[in-house]
């Protein structure tokens, strides 16, 4: 059977549900191994379809940049002759693997939404209006996919463990961090992580209290479109389209966003679509599964009232 | 200090893209300077003015900013104007062997170029808006064997010691890191705001020297790179049927009151 890696990710000593994605897409190709660095996570991985862990000692990554984790992986994939290694498509795992990828001499492929058995990928490309079938043609297939991508199965038995010491060489740990700064806690989802995104553009003339009120109802992360991050109205991180990132949540709303192409590419693979826009003619509409012609001055703050009154 | 920035030119991220055979149809949009490059091409100069003894980049300021780009003949557009801007040359690696080159090839090249250049820094943006990979940067901190750091909101330079700090920006908040040279940085929207060219500028980078390179003169075989040499292939590109529009409803005066009604009764709240 062959083996597959797959790099645990953890949020304050939590384990991520895209841990639990990968093993699903793993577990279809052959055994899943399983490769963290924080020993103390490993309970947490019998929630996931999981068939060993491999722990690697000696090497503390969070002083490092992305390089010793690349380096243990290949040592990793080498000494199991892994067929393929999946990353989930964060920044950090984007690095993780294309450092990877030189190492090993192997292909690479990014942003992938599935992966089958035959360790053929598939892409949404060009804002979602192009599907990509791939797949890597020299050594291990490297893959990043993109979370939210498919429910994670459940496991079905505790994995065995084993230990690893890679050997990290000094070139390695060239970058040292030196401290760290935790995210400044909103309260809110991480934008693309979240089930809800509730976005504002040029139409919110910068205010963007009615759009987060209701993200808050809802639990939902706040997006912004170029037009609103250029002005300086929300943080370029919030940045949705095109030269932001790419969300696909179960439902996006996009609030006074005419919705260019620059915008639709980061939002367009979003399972259900709501437009809020004052211009009958703004082109957001065209996706929408439900639009609102109106001011989104009167509608948000009534929608969020409306909610509220629902649960009382 | 010697510092060089990768640039780019790809197809404007405001126009409509389609593929064609296999790979992304770059003829039928017009081509411009990757956004996210500008912001390394601006932290560049803001280095260089920053430890200039007259603040400003240029000659006499001790410092060179190289622009180094992989890419066709028109690419030049792109590089006019990253120097427009006030880089003070280019190294333009075009060879026909290149065309479909993945991130593996175009990593490999530009480490050829960054390693025969003796230079201190390395800037980069942190990807291009045509193939969103994000792993350009990191590629080249493996191959060189550089620190690597990448996601900088904000960079400190240190000339006099030969080292750099920066403000690494993740999900999950701020690292902050440092290294000696050389170094390898990506750089980040929020850093710096990228200066319009001006006419003095433009008129300069037009006596600039742009330096074109084939493979050869870089010593690299044509077999390495390219789509036949590629490490990854695609099978198959098929537009998806476009989403089909929905209900479009006039804000009567319970236009959110009926939104609310609509999401939950499709269970999405």
């Amino acid at each position: 059977m062959s083996e597959v890696l797959i790099l645990v990710d953890a949020v304050d000593g939590k384990v991520a549900k895209s841990t639990g994605e990968l093993a699903t897409y793993a577990k279809a190709i052959g055994k899943v191994n399983a490769v963290l660095f924080d020993e103390a996570l490993v309970p947490q991985l019998s929630a996931y379809a999981i068939d060993n862990v491999i722990i690697c000692k000696g090497i503390d990554v969070t002083k490092f940049s992305p390089a010793p984790i690349a380096q243990s992986l290949a040592q990793i994939a080498k000494s199991k002759s892994a067929a393929a290694v999946l990353i989930t498509s964060s920044a950090k795992g984007k690095e993780i693997a294309g450092r990877l990828a030189v190492i090993t001499e192997s292909g690479i492929i990014t942003d992938a939404s599935a992966i089958d058995s035959e360790l053929i990928t598939t892409q949404l490309v060009f804002g979602g209006s192009t599907t990509v079938h791939a797949a890597v043609t020299h050594g291990i297939s490297i893959v990043t996919l993109r979370s939210n991508s498919i429910e994670p199965l459940a496991g079905s038995a505790t994995p065995t463990t084993e230990e690893f010491v890679p050997e990290i060489s000094d070139s390695a740990k060239l970058a040292v961090v030196t401290s760290t700064e935790p995210a400044v806690k909103g309260g809110r989802p991480e934008l693309t992580e979240a089930s809800i995104v509730i976005s504002g553009g040029r139409g919110t003339n910068g205010d963007f209290k009615p759009v987060e009120a209701f993200a808050d109802i809802l639990g939902a992360a706040v997006g912004a479109s170029r037009a609103a991050t250029d002005a300086g109205w929300y943080p370029h991180t919030h940045q949705v389209g095109q030269t932001g990132k790419t969300v696909s949540p179960q439902l996006y709303v996009a609030c006074g966003i005419s919705g260019a192409i620059q915008h639709r590419a980061g939002m367009q693979t979003s399972k259900m679509i709501v437009a809020i826009n004052k211009d009958a003619e703004a082109p957001i509409f065209e996706l929408a599964d439900y639009g609102v012609i109106g001011d989104l001055f009167n509608v948000l703050p009534q929608a969020t009232a409306a909610i509220a009154a629902k649960r009382a | 200090m010697r510092i060089a920035v990768c640039i780019k030119q790809v197809p404007d991220s405001w126009a409509e893209k389609k593929m064609l055979g296999g790979v992304l149809d770059r003829a039928s949009v017009d081509a411009v300077l990757n956004d996210l490059d500008e912001y390394a091409v601006e932290e560049a100069l803001r280095i260089v003015e920053a430890s200039s003894p007259t603040k400003e980049a240029g000659e006499g300021s001790g410092h060179t900013i190289t622009l180094i780009s992989m890419g066709p003949e028109r690419a030049t557009e792109a590089i006019r104007k990253a120097l427009s801007m006030g880089a003070d040359e280019a190294i333009h690696i075009s060879d026909e062997a290149l065309a479909g080159s993945d991130a593996l090839a175009t990593s490999l090249v530009l480490s050829k170029v960054i390693a025969d250049g003796g230079f201190d820094l390395v800037l980069c943006g942190t990807e291009s808006t045509d193939a969103r990979m994000s792993v350009i940067p990191a590629m080249l901190a493996q191959r060189l064997g550089w620190a690597q750091l990448t996601f900088a909101g904000s960079v400190k330079v240190d000339p006099g010691d030969s080292k750099v700090s920066i403000a690494r920006s993740t999900e999950f908040g701020i690292e902050n890191m440092e290294a000696s040279f050389p170094a390898l940085i990506s750089v980040i929207e929020k850093i710096n705001e990228p200066r319009y060219p001006s006419f003095k500028g433009i008129m300069a980078a037009k006596k600039k020297t742009i330096t074109t390179k084939l493979l050869s003169d870089i010593g690299l075989s044509g077999d390495l790179v390219g789509n036949k040499a590629a490490w990854s292939t695609v099978k198959d590109a098929l537009p998806r049927p476009a989403r089909t529009t929905g209900v479009k409803v006039e804000d009567g005066g319970n236009g959110g009151g009926e939104l609310v009604d609509f999401l939950l009764e499709k269970r999405v709240i």
